[in-house]
């Protein structure tokens, strides 16, 4: 370390360049606010950042791409070193992937990593959204951000459809050609939206060229500029943080950015572009050579789509074909427009629109940082996960034809349950996660009211049998007590006091209607006044008291015995 | 809320009693103690962190090296295995550089530096009054400069003009992004009267004697090649062909549509337009591998399972006087995947 008195030559170069910056940007001021900002640790706060690099290993990726991918549907013959297709007939797309493939160094393994990158990207998006769904960190002031995350989802979808469709093999042209058949069957313009999206007749000559300026020019760009308005948002709000001892609404705990978070994100993203580059390295990812180029007449069965589009393929398969109906000439294709447009538009709607809705049903104006322990929220949870059951049923429905041929079952049979599973599935598992979200809640009021089992069995002169329950100490305490208890919506009469009907009262009377179903069933954070009579009741229960007796130590495995006194009552609905 | 049973104890309702008075709400007890690190106590740990972090660095730059090194040593050549060993190699290298640098910061930041949390206050998002008086004053301030408050032509002039000049490049490219938009393509096909049946991809024609029972075969039309268009053709008049034992037909789409038990139906699904390719022989079911609509070709191609709705279209075929299959006429109906005009 260097004195005050002789600054080292690169401290003078570091204080010139900085002065240098100053004068000309005034940097001084922004560096002073935001270096030591300080962020709240945790590791489920490291999704958001997953998503984060692996979309700057697809930019990096993906510009190393374009200088060797040519976005063309002109006719070429093939000549090169994989011989299987040497002579072969094919676009200059595939023919440019063939060469980017084999011939460019270190070319495949950027393919590979561009697409690993891509799919999970798409994977820590959907998993940073659950993440945020479950711990209500989409609360007031962040539900516009949370439409922002919900846009860079759905672009995210449409970033990987339109460049795996890039390569024009025969497995994407399926694809592509799937598309089609939805935009044909959307309802009067539907023709025209095909002819729209091709330039004409499937597949036309226009199409890879246009999935090409979307897929790296518009999709990317819209991508690029919601990530800063999402960050932007992030250090405006301030994180969230999760309850605990000294966290509050109104401060924000954690390490600061500089140096910890340089270091540790800064850190992240090699370790990320890393990971991806050793599933690049050693997992072969869309081996377009394989299935060939793109030819109207081939298909290969057992073909899946990526995994974020393979919900919408499920739709498609379960849906029986009987909904197809004629009305006055016109056809309406209902068994393609109710999976491939109404499903993931309910899907994709409850999604976008919920934090509204919580929000109205709560009557909730505040500001939230805190996030809340899912089991404290047992609507909210078990609605995410039926959410997700949907999603993953749709998904297993994509894949019956694996399923039918790995487990050798029948495919109409499998495609008949989970036809019956779609419509089940979600509400069973809406039901399972509530009582499991209320069972966990008793769980930590149990804990609070009586302290951790210590399998010590203490028998009084009396001849009356206890176990010693050892008290959780504050901090324990406050992270199963610090939650608010919601109620469900007081509303006021529907009369006022001279018997004049009041307005807004049915809009008031449906909004109890959902703030009942939602908060209904609950077990409230135990209270002060609680735990003392908890604990005048079974005050033997203390070390203390049992020291004095003499005592007898279970071996493990020994009945608990209970003086019937412990089992306070932590109902849900007894308040 | 309180539903204990009743004491039994001397003493318990004075402690209730006193619970009365407690808060409604647990206290935020403050900060937990922090637990030093064993670097934070012992100089040796520490060191040996130090001397981790710089050996993560260190695999870094030699998994940039061996990179560079693996880039001129293993072309990727012209065999498969040379392609793998070139991918893993470079990609290996790449990955230890990528990961010898994150592994190396995190745990330097981990275990070396100072791991004392902060706490920050946070203000409401909303502005206080005051500024949000003067923001609403400055507006006021700006439209009155503006003087647009009496000026109803002026305004309303000035929201056509903003609203309409879209249109040329709207129009420009609607008129232009579907090429001709004549959709009236989409109901016919190239087959006509006396297009030869060929074989796919060659372009052979096909004898009727040639083609044995219980084979499929997929078709295009002869002259494919030479149409400007050929994938756009090609996609939509593939055609199965298929023999059956003409006592299993039940029912044909037309009469006198087959050839002596050869049928000739189109390729394309009818529901979003995949190749239907898995032919069944014993059943005499079609399945299309995409979604599972299954065709019964021995009944008129009628749809038994999945989501498809309408039969695939039946090509009447006939032979000519070469004994080489034919088309009668180009399909009766659209191939395909439905549409709002299809039948118009």
């Amino acid at each position: 370390m260097s004195t005050t008195a002789a600054p080292t030559r690169t401290e003078r170069l570091a204080a010139g360049t900085a002065d240098y910056l100053d004068q000309r940007t005034g940097l001084g001021a922004a560096v002073k606010t935001f270096a030591r900002k300080i962020f709240p640790d945790h590791w489920s706060f490291l999704l958001g950042e997953i998503a984060l690099y692996s979309f700057i290993t697809l930019i990096i990726s993906g510009i190393f791409l374009t200088m060797f991918f040519v976005p063309s549907m002109t006719e070429t013959v093939y000549h090169g070193p994989w011989a299987s297709l040497n002579g072969v007939q094919m676009s200059e797309a595939f023919s440019s992937t063939l060469r980017l493939s084999f011939e460019v160094r270190g070319g495949l393994l950027m393919r590979q990593i561009h697409h690993w990158a891509a799919l999970i990207f798409m994977a820590s998006i959907v998993t940073h959204m659950f993440r945020i769904f479950f711990t209500g960190a989409f609360r007031k002031p962040r539900e516009l951000n949370w439409l922002v995350g919900f846009t860079l989802l759905i672009l995210g979808l449409l970033a990987g459809f339109s460049g795996y469709s890039l390569p024009d093999d025969v497995l994407s042209g399926n694809g592509l050609r799937i598309a089609d058949g939805v935009a044909l069957a959307v309802p009067i313009i539907g023709t025209y939206a095909s002819y729209l999206l091709f330039g004409g007749q499937f597949p036309g000559q226009d199409l890879i060229p246009r999935l090409f300026t979307v897929h790296i020019l518009v999709v990317p760009g819209l991508i690029l500029a919601l990530i800063g308005l999402h960050l932007f948002f992030v250090v405006l709000h301030k994180h969230t943080q999760y309850p605990g001892s000294g966290r509050s609404n109104k401060n924000v705990v954690g390490y600061p950015l500089f140096p910890i978070y340089v270091a540790k994100a800064g850190g992240y993203f090699f370790l990320v572009f890393g990971v991806i580059a050793l599933m690049g390295a050693t997992m072969s990812i869309n081996p377009v050579w394989s299935y060939g180029p793109f030819d109207p007449s081939p298909v290969s069965a057992g073909a899946q789509p990526d995994w974020y589009m393979l919900f919408l393929e499920g739709a498609l398969r379960l849906m029986p074909g009987q909904a197809e109906i004629v009305i006055g000439g016109f056809t309406l294709s209902l068994n393609i427009i109710v999976p491939a447009m109404i499903v993931p538009g309910v899907l994709f709607t409850a999604l976008a629109i919920y934090p509204f809705l919580e929000a109205w049903v709560t009557g909730d104006k505040r500001e939230h940082h805190l996030l809340d322990r899912p089991r404290n929220r047992p609507f909210r949870t078990g609605f995410g996960v039926s959410l997700l059951v949907a999603f993953l049923i749709l998904v297993l429905a994509g894949s019956n034809d694996l399923i039918a041929t790995h487990f050798h079952l029948s495919i109409n049979d499998i495609t008949w349950a989970f036809r019956v599973l779609i419509f089940v599935g979600p509400w069973f598992a809406f039901w399972v996660t509530k009582r499991i979200c209320l069972g966990l809640q008793r769980k930590d009021r149990e804990l609070v009211l009586h302290g951790h089992e210590t399998g010590r069995i203490v028998r009084f002169a009396s001849g009356e049998y206890i176990e010693v329950h050892k008290p959780l100490d504050a901090h324990e305490r406050w992270i199963r007590v610090q939650h608010d208890a919601i109620r469900p919506l007081e509303i006021e009469p529907a009369e006022d006091s001279r018997g004049v009907r009041r307005k807004g009262y049915r809009i008031d009377r449906m909004r109890q209607r959902i703030s009942t179903v939602f908060y209904e069933d609950r077990v409230e954070p135990v209270t002060p006044a609680e735990l003392a009579a908890a604990h005048s009741h079974g005050e033997h229960d203390s070390l203390a008291a049992a020291d004095a007796h003499a005592e007898v130590t279970a071996g493990v495995g020994a009945g608990v015995v209970s003086d019937g006194r412990d089992h306070l009552s932590a109902d849900a609905r007894d308040h | 809320m309180s539903t204990h049973d009743n004491g039994h104890e001397a003493g318990h309702d004075v402690v209730v009693h006193d619970g009365d008075a407690l808060p409604a709400r647990f206290e935020n007890p403050g900060f937990e103690k922090h637990h030093p690190r064993m670097g934070d106590l012992d100089e040796h740990a520490n060191k040996k962190s130090e001397r981790i972090v710089v050996a993560l660095f260190t695999i870094s730059i030699l998994g940039t090296l061996f990179f560079l090194i693996a880039y001129f040593v293993w072309p990727p050549g012209t065999t498969p295995v040379e392609m793998r060993r070139s991918n893993l190699a470079l990609g290996l290298g790449l990955a230890f550089a990528l990961l010898g640098i994150g592994t190396a910061a995190i745990h330097w930041a981990k275990a070396l530096m100072n791991d004392h949390e902060k706490s920050e206050e946070r203000h409401e998002q909303r502005s206080d009054d005051d500024t949000r008086a003067g923001a609403i004053e400055v507006l006021k301030d700006g439209a009155a400069d503006s003087a647009i408050g009496r000026r109803g032509v002026l305004k309303g002039a000035m929201i056509t003009a903003l609203a309409l000049f879209p249109l040329p490049i709207v129009l420009a490219l609607i008129g232009n992004i579907g090429e001709d938009w004549n959709i009236g393509q989409l109901k016919h096909t190239m087959w006509k009267k006396g297009t030869r049946l060929t074989t796919d991809p060659v372009g052979r024609p096909v004898k009727a004697s040639d083609v044995t029972i219980g084979s499929v075969w997929h078709i295009i039309p002869e002259g494919l090649d030479k149409e400007p268009h050929p994938l756009d053709e090609k996609a939509k008049a593939v055609v199965l062909l298929l023999r059956l034992d003409p006592r299993d037909i039940k029912r044909e789409q037309g009469v006198g549509w087959s050839y002596d038990g050869i049928l000739a139906f189109s390729k394309i699904c009818t529901h979003v337009g995949c190749p239907v390719a898995l032919y069944e022989q014993q059943t005499h079911h079609l399945l299309c591998p995409c979604h599972q609509s299954t065709f019964d070709v021995a009944d008129g191609a009628k749809v038994i399972f999945g989501p498809a709705k309408r039969p695939l279209p039946q090509l009447p075929i006939t032979v000519d006087d070469e004994g080489y299959l034919v088309a009668q006429s180009d399909f009766h109906q659209p191939v395909g995947p439905s549409f709002w005009e299809r039948l118009k």
